[in-house]
């Protein structure tokens, strides 16, 4: 059985399966693509041809545009097993945004699984991670270090509600990634019972509508921008990170800057960020998740892209698991 | 402890008053006694001890974590206590988080060799917040950045109205935590606390700034001045329950200021200025300014920089409360106990004569002396009113000194202004080493300019930015503010050699070429550091 180091291979274009004949989450536009979800650091625009789930192909059409989503697209279900070259390529849920799969492929006996991003908490807007048994698996590390655990998302989203009904005269104003983050808490806020509006920042307004289209059911959102100052107190406004605490907040009534990112947990960073509330939601899996995963999957050896792999490498190392840093370029810029 | 940590961790993150005062109401009205007095005491500082070692944090977490793991973490995160709490394996126990009552107990009564395994024990029991709150609490880490004053506020605010926050800070000197007689009392359920013998701090009497409309309707007759010093206000007291200094905001200063303190030989409460005097010359406030935000302090501090304070009223004489007296009154008592005890390290505030306003005036103006910020008018008949009453007492600053600086950071501020660039370092021009002018930063404002003043200078930064580091943006050298001071004064930790007091925007001056703004000759010029006495 062929060693996948001898098929998978790390090139300057990105990870390729050679006897497939394509890359995985190419940083830049390539022939063939597979594309485990479409965040901007893994799904690039202007590949020709892009193999991935349904909803990752349809998130990619919007934020992209028609054009360069792809010139061709494939979609594939979950767990249909589809022959591309002379590799099995077959799909599973990671659980880390709507449409975001981990990328399984076999050949010869041999086989890796590219993880993608992924999280192991549940997530109402997304099908949860699944586990494959492999050779190799190709994990993320964004949050790898031990002091990264995410509370549960429920607790976060009552801390938030708390400051609510505490400051029910100003706005709180949660900076959140567009794809994803700004959906699940939307759900999560639906969960805990809020049935009023939330505001949207008009960056999020494409994608929640998106969101909605592939059936995600997410009640009523309005746009931020042409609600008054007065509409907006008392009210939850979701918006990028970048607009949180700049110009455009001025419109909110007191704003209360909330974040939702797994590092908030660390004091330092919500500081920076001049941040008064800050969430630790994550859409990555953390430390424990990421070590239960390495053991749920039994790979004899792992492979780790975008974040701090020495810490992961050391840990899995004492439980018998070899581990190796993919210096894979231009990963995880964008959202936590 | 778990609402306890909540509160820390919102506190921390809370720029705006009225808000951390909303979340310290929240905490006491809903947290049971003794642990929300507890959690009263460690806010306001009356909770400071220091049970460990940060060595004892570092062990611990050396007996349950992976060295190689620890050390990266703790690079990353950058604070010892907040690694620990942040990384402590989690095992689930049967045991609930501790209380802070029994904390703060236990830290008090138990033996120095259990507090390791007890330490531990609760971080088992409890979350990353709490644990947090914990090792900062059994370290002395704890900074709430709330004062104490803040605090008091909200506990009054549990009354709905009934005891204002002046009140608390009558008893409060005289209390002890957990406090459950206050909070009894702010809620109803018992009388005001009898502070007894206890020295506790009355709270001051405030001026307001002297406009020209309120100028022109005085009549000199009805009026005291005395010079406005560049010291901090303080409170002398002392009861049978002992001697105390407190600054404005209530904060026991005894400790920072052992000298005063011992040459307090009498019973009653006055009112002064806190200074730095050699040989009866006044020094600037950056002098005094060493000797501060000290919680002890050694013999060449005790030598180097003397303080005395120059006394102004009297609140009581012995037991007797005589702030009811008009100022006449309390001043002639002032004057006859004075003359009598010729107390150590005090002086009297000089009466100054004048026989018009306009010779007040000329005496303002001529008052160029570092340590002169301006005269005080005090109403001859007026009694000693806690706060801030309008009409009676009026601070009249001199006219501000000013000059052109140029624009170099912009720094983002905080709460309300958090959107936009709101502090702003200005510098002047010299002559660099090589011959060429430079500009040298010689100091900070933020504040001074109109919203639309501030909207214009936010949309110039963000469009002349060269270089950001962080919330701060080096600008192009290319915009003149007029930047309005009361004193400009020598000092060694400023790289310019010399320290504003009070700087504040005047003026934006968007017509004047960067090249034409003032050298810093100029404002060394206006450096007062010349000895100055109380004549
Ligand atoms: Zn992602
Ligand atoms: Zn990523």
């Amino acid at each position: 059985m062929p060693h996948p180091e001898t098929w998978l291979k790390v090139t300057s274009a990105g990870l390729f399966c050679e006897p497939g004949g394509f890359f995985v989450d190419p940083p830049r536009a390539v022939d063939r693509a597979v594309v485990t979800h479409a965040h901007s650091d893994h799904a690039r625009p202007g590949h020709r041809a892009v193999l991935a789930s349904p909803e990752t192909l349809a998130l990619m059409r919007t934020r992209l545009g028609e054009g360069q989503a792809g010139l061709s697209q494939q979609p594939l279900g979950w767990g249909e097993r589809l022959r591309v070259g002379e590799v099995d390529v077959w799909l599973e849920p990671a659980g880390h945004v709507l449409g975001s799969a981990q990328v399984a492929m076999e050949w010869r006996g041999s086989r890796a699984v590219v993880s993608g991003d992924y999280k192991r908490a549940a997530d109402p807007t997304t099908p949860g991670f699944v586990p494959i048994p492999c050779d190799v698996f190709v994990t993320e590390a964004t949050f790898a270090l031990p002091v990264f655990r995410h509370p549960r998302p429920e607790a976060e989203i009552a801390r938030l509600l708390e400051s609510v009904d505490l400051f029910p005269e100003r706005t709180h104003v949660v900076g959140c990634y567009s794809l994803g983050k700004c959906q699940r808490l939307v759900a999560l806020l639906r969960q805990a019972g809020w049935e009023r509006p939330i505001y949207l920042h008009g960056a999020h307004v494409a994608l929640c509508e998106t969101y909605a289209a592939l059936g995600v059911d997410l009640g009523e959102l309005r746009p931020a921008t042409v609600a008054g100052k007065a509409a907006l107190v008392g009210a939850i406004v979701l918006a990028p990170p970048s607009a949180i605490a700049d110009r455009w907040a001025r419109r909110l009534a007191e704003p209360v800057v909330c974040s939702a990112s797994g590092w908030m947990r660390v004091r330092q960073r919500a500081k920076q960020g001049g941040i008064e509330l800050p969430l630790v939601i994550s859409d990555h899996a953390d430390w424990d998740e990421l070590n239960a995963t390495l053991d749920e999957v039994g790979a004899p050896e792992v492979w780790v892209t975008h974040g701090r792999e020495e810490a992961l490498i050391h840990a899995a190392g004492q439980r018998g698991i070899r581990g190796r840093a993919l210096r894979l370029l231009g990963y995880g810029d964008e959202e936590a | 402890m778990i609402a306890f940590a909540n509160l820390l961790e919102r506190l921390v993150f809370t720029p705006g008053r009225n808000a951390k005062i909303a979340l310290l109401r929240r905490y006491f009205a809903t947290q049971p006694d003794p642990d929300r007095g507890i959690g009263l005491a460690a806010v306001t500082g009356a909770l400071s001890f220091a049970a460990a070692k940060p060595g004892l944090i570092r062990e611990l977490a050396a007996t349950r974590t992976d060295p190689e793991l620890f050390a990266w973490s703790y690079d990353y995160v950058g604070d010892l206590a907040e690694t620990v709490a942040l990384m402590w394996p989690e095992r689930p126990v049967n045991a609930p988080p501790p209380r802070l009552a029994d904390v703060v107990a236990t830290l008090a009564t138990e033996h120095k060799s259990d507090l390791p395994g007890i330490v531990a024990g609760w971080l088992d029991a409890s979350d990353a917040s709490v644990r947090l709150a914990l090792l900062k609490l059994i370290t002395g880490g704890l900074r709430v950045g709330v004062s104490a004053r803040l605090a008091k506020v909200a506990v009054a605010d549990l009354s709905e109205g009934r005891v204002r926050p002046d009140d608390v800070e009558e008893v409060w000197h005289g209390l002890a935590p957990p406090y459950a007689e206050l909070f009894a009392w702010v809620e109803g359920r018992a009388p005001r606390p009898d502070p007894a013998q206890a020295p506790v701090f009355r709270p001051p009497m405030l001026a307001h700034p002297l406009e020209q409309a309120d100028f022109a309707a005085l009549d000199a007759a009805d009026w005291r001045a005395e010079w406005k010093w560049d010291g901090i206000r303080v409170q002398l007291v002392a009861t049978d329950g002992g001697a105390r200094l407190y600054s404005r905001g209530a904060d026991d200063i005894s400790a920072a200021f052992p000298e005063i303190v011992q040459a307090i030989r009498f019973r009653g409460v006055l009112d002064g200025e806190l200074l730095v005097v050699r040989d009866g010359v006044v020094a600037p406030f950056s002098d005094l300014q060493q000797r501060l935000n000290r919680k002890s302090v050694g013999a060449r501090m005790l030598r180097e920089f003397p303080v005395a304070v120059r006394l102004y009223d009297m609140l009581f004489e012995g037991a007797q409360d005589v702030r009811q007296l008009p100022f006449d009154a309390r001043r002639a008592r002032l004057e006859a106990w004075y003359a009598a005890a010729r107390p150590a390290r005090m002086d009297l505030s000089e009466l100054i004569a004048f026989d018009s306003l306009e010779h007040l005036a000329a005496l303002r103006d001529g008052a160029r002396a570092a340590a002169i910020e301006g005269l005080m008018l005090k109403r001859a008949d007026a009694p000693y009113v806690p706060g801030r009453p309008k009409g009676l007492w009026w601070k009249w600053k001199r006219e501000p000194l000013t000059i052109d600086a140029v624009l170099m950071y912009a720094q983002r501020g905080h709460g309300k202004r958090g959107s936009f660039y709101s502090d702003y370092t200005f510098g002047l021009w010299r002559t660099g080493e090589h011959g060429a002018d430079e500009l040298v930063p010689v100091g900070k404002a933020y504040f001074g300019f109109t919203d639309a003043e501030l909207a214009h200078l936010d949309r110039w930064v963000r469009n002349h930015t060269v270089a950001r580091f962080g919330p701060v943006r080096e600008v192009e050298k290319a915009f003149v503010l007029e930047v309005a001071f009361d004193a400009a004064q020598r000092s060694a930790r400023h790289k310019s050699g010399v320290a504003l007091r009070f700087p504040r925007i005047a003026r934006l001056r968007p017509d004047k070429p960067a090249a034409e703004a003032d050298r810093l000759e100029t404002l060394m010029r206006l450096v007062e550091n010349a000895p100055t006495t109380n004549a």
